[in-house]
């Protein structure tokens, strides 16, 4: 068992290590507490501003986004405008910070599409005997065939661009990867030796699985769930630069890249500045994903 | 060995036609068909005109005998006919695919090159800060989106330092930075894969019975890591082949470089559904056979593969 324990979670052992150390420490005092806390999850303060740009902007900026002060156009970086202008003089800090709802929405509705027929699929395929488990995995295989991409675009040609024909080509892409992780972890955690004693003493199919399997696959998905947000996030961002997300005037970070292309030669902060936010919020969601196995591992 | 290659075709061709057969239903499952949909933007379209041109195409027969029809095409490497330009869909794709077949798979051979050097330089470093530098680096690259990268190095190298032309003018840099771009891209998963395995082996005893017997550390990341290490950053690689394909796509648009990309953000645009469909199949294909070339490889690294076969769970409760 300590073969297959190491194989699973063989990052992470590397740094239990390191925090090895702090954990021994007799009756933690709270300001102990909140710095463990912190060197864990302080991932979740960015990301906390991040969420609060999608549900509260007017709060972080007061500038419009659509509409532009005309005499201010393709003025650099200021304090005034942390960003920079665009060609109609409309602050990009203002539209970074208006098209996360945008961008964030999208992305969610792709990882709750992926995470959860992902899942259900995964655990059909561990739990409900050999056929089911061909069929399922190769629906997988199929669904991985397929490039992400290509399913949102597909969806985009048959319908018509949007945020909602997007955030479902690229959920229908993050499937397979929910779907093959929850099955190797309910295969992994069913073997043991508690279920095969729940499953004796007469536990059911669904209590079984709710009490004894479940616990012990969330935390990997909670883990990959973060991951395939910051993946949905950069896909997205990626389709909406090919123009396939909602029309221009909306605030979209991949739109405002491809917008800022056009002044390439004039004005670089129209594409790095809004870039650079879409790096940042990536690589947040990997950290979290991180942090999230680190704290479930088992 | 002669069955598990034979399973393995087998599945590989049975993936390509469920494929196939997805995307047929997908398209059959839209509220119209694809003549329609092509011509909704042309409102000189009337309805005798579209019937025409639904019998021209064969979209008004029943579906099964569209469907064997298309699927009987396939074998003769007819893919249908593309409604924006009439001509072949095979022969469309066949125009473009070259520069595109340059560009993918320079930037996949320079992504595994890499990958390999940045885990070499990971592992061999004495440096503790360069090499947490180094190991930090994958998380880094696959958190930067392909156009972004592209635009910033085209705006430092077109744009401050001149050295370098916007569009394609046929020049080495023109085609390297686009390469460049797009095996960045590809290799921060492949790297991270290898990282990992490599730091998985180097717990191995026989590393350390190696280095007792007084191997160097390069001697033995060279001969003994890396290949116990390679078999799963193999497989990650051939599962990139996905990714590829939409990198491409973002890198010609971004370069401006005709290819694959521009075809099918053409496709898209006009709704031109067959032509969508045939590059929708050939990317699976594509990506099936890299995969399937991967799992023939896979049992010549390491010999336990084929021993060590999983079945299939038997059902929770019965």
């Amino acid at each position: 068992m300590s073969l297959l324990t190491e194989r699973t979670n063989n990052d992470v052992t590397v740094s239990s290590t390191a925090t090895a150390p702090q954990r021994p420490e007799p009756t933690p005092t709270t300001r102990s507490k909140v710095r463990a806390w912190l060197g864990a999850w302080w991932v979740l303060i960015p990301l906390a501003v991040l969420v609060a740009w999608a549900l509260l902007p007017g709060l972080f900026t007061g500038a419009d986004p659509i509409t532009g002060v005309p005499q201010e156009k393709l003025s650099a970086p200021s304090t005034a405008h942390p960003f920079g202008t665009d060609h109609l003089g409309r602050d990009v800090y203002a539209r970074v910070v208006h098209g996360t709802s945008q961008t964030l929405m999208t992305a969610g509705l792709a990882c709750l599409i992926g995470s959860v027929v992902g899942s259900l699929l995964g655990l059909l395929a561990a739990t409900a005997g050999r056929f089911a488990d061909s069929v399922a995995m190769r629906f997988v295989d199929v669904v991985l065939a397929i490039p992400a991409f290509l399913i949102a675009l597909i969806l985009v040609t048959a319908t018509e661009p949007g945020p909602f024909s997007l955030g479902l080509g690229v959920g229908i892409a993050s499937i397979a990867a929910f779907a093959r992780l929850v099955r190797t972890e309910v295969l992994r955690v069913r073997a043991r030796d508690f279920v095969q004693a729940a499953l004796m003493s007469g536990g059911g199919y669904f209590s079984v699985l709710r009490r004894h399997i479940l616990p012990h696959v969330i935390g990997p998905i909670l883990a990959l769930l973060a991951v395939d947000l910051g993946a949905a996030i950069l896909a997205i961002s990626g389709l909406g630069f090919l123009g396939f997300g909602s029309p221009p005037p909306t605030p979209e970070w991949g739109l405002l890249i491809s917008e800022g292309r056009q002044y390439l030669t004039v004005a670089w902060w129209l594409t790095t500045l809004p870039g650079l936010v879409i790096v940042a919020a990536v690589m947040l969601t990997a950290t979290l994903g991180r942090a999230i196995s680190k704290t479930f591992r088992f | 060995m002669g069955g598990y290659i034979a399973k393995r075709i087998g599945q590989a061709l049975l993936v390509i036609l469920l494929a196939y057969t997805a995307v047929f239903l997908a398209v059959q499952a839209l509220p119209n068909d694809p003549v329609t949909i092509f011509l909704s933007a042309d409102s000189s379209a009337d309805p005798a005109t579209i019937a025409q041109m639904k019998a021209y195409y064969g979209y008004d027969q029943p579906l099964i005998v569209q469907y064997l029809n298309q699927l009987g095409g396939l074998f003769t490497g007819d893919l249908g006919y593309s409604l924006s330009s009439g001509s072949a869909v095979s022969t469309r794709i066949g125009e473009v695919i070259g520069s595109t077949l340059i560009l993918a798979g320079s930037a996949f051979a320079l992504a595994i090159v890499l990958a390999v050097l940045l885990t070499a330089a990971a592992s061999l470093s004495r440096n503790n800060t360069v090499r947490k530098a180094l190991l930090n680096l994958p998380p880094l690259m696959i958190s930067i989106p392909v156009f972004w990268l592209g635009l910033v190095l085209l705006q430092i190298l077109a744009v401050q330092l001149g050295v370098m032309s916007l569009f394609p003018d046929g020049s080495l840099l023109a085609l390297a930075v686009p390469i460049i771009v797009l095996a960045i891209h590809l290799s921060a998963p492949i790297a991270q894969v290898l990282i990992k395995s490599v730091q998985e082996v180097n717990r191995q005893p026989f590393v350390d019975v190696l280095r007792a017997k007084g191997a160097s550390e390069s001697w033995i990341f060279y001969r003994h890591t890396l290949k116990n290490a390679a078999p799963s950053a193999l497989s990650i690689a051939g599962i990139t082949v996905g990714t590829l394909l939409a990198g491409s796509v973002i890198t010609e648009t971004v370069f401006a470089r005709a290819g694959l990309g521009q075809l099918v953000l053409q496709a898209v645009t006009v709704q031109d559904i067959p032509l969508v469909q045939g590059l929708v199949l050939l990317t699976a294909a594509a990506f099936t056979v890299v995969n399937l070339l991967v799992d023939l490889i896979h049992p010549k690294l390491d010999p336990r593969i084929i021993t060590a076969h999983a079945g299939s769970p038997r059902a929770l409760v019965v």
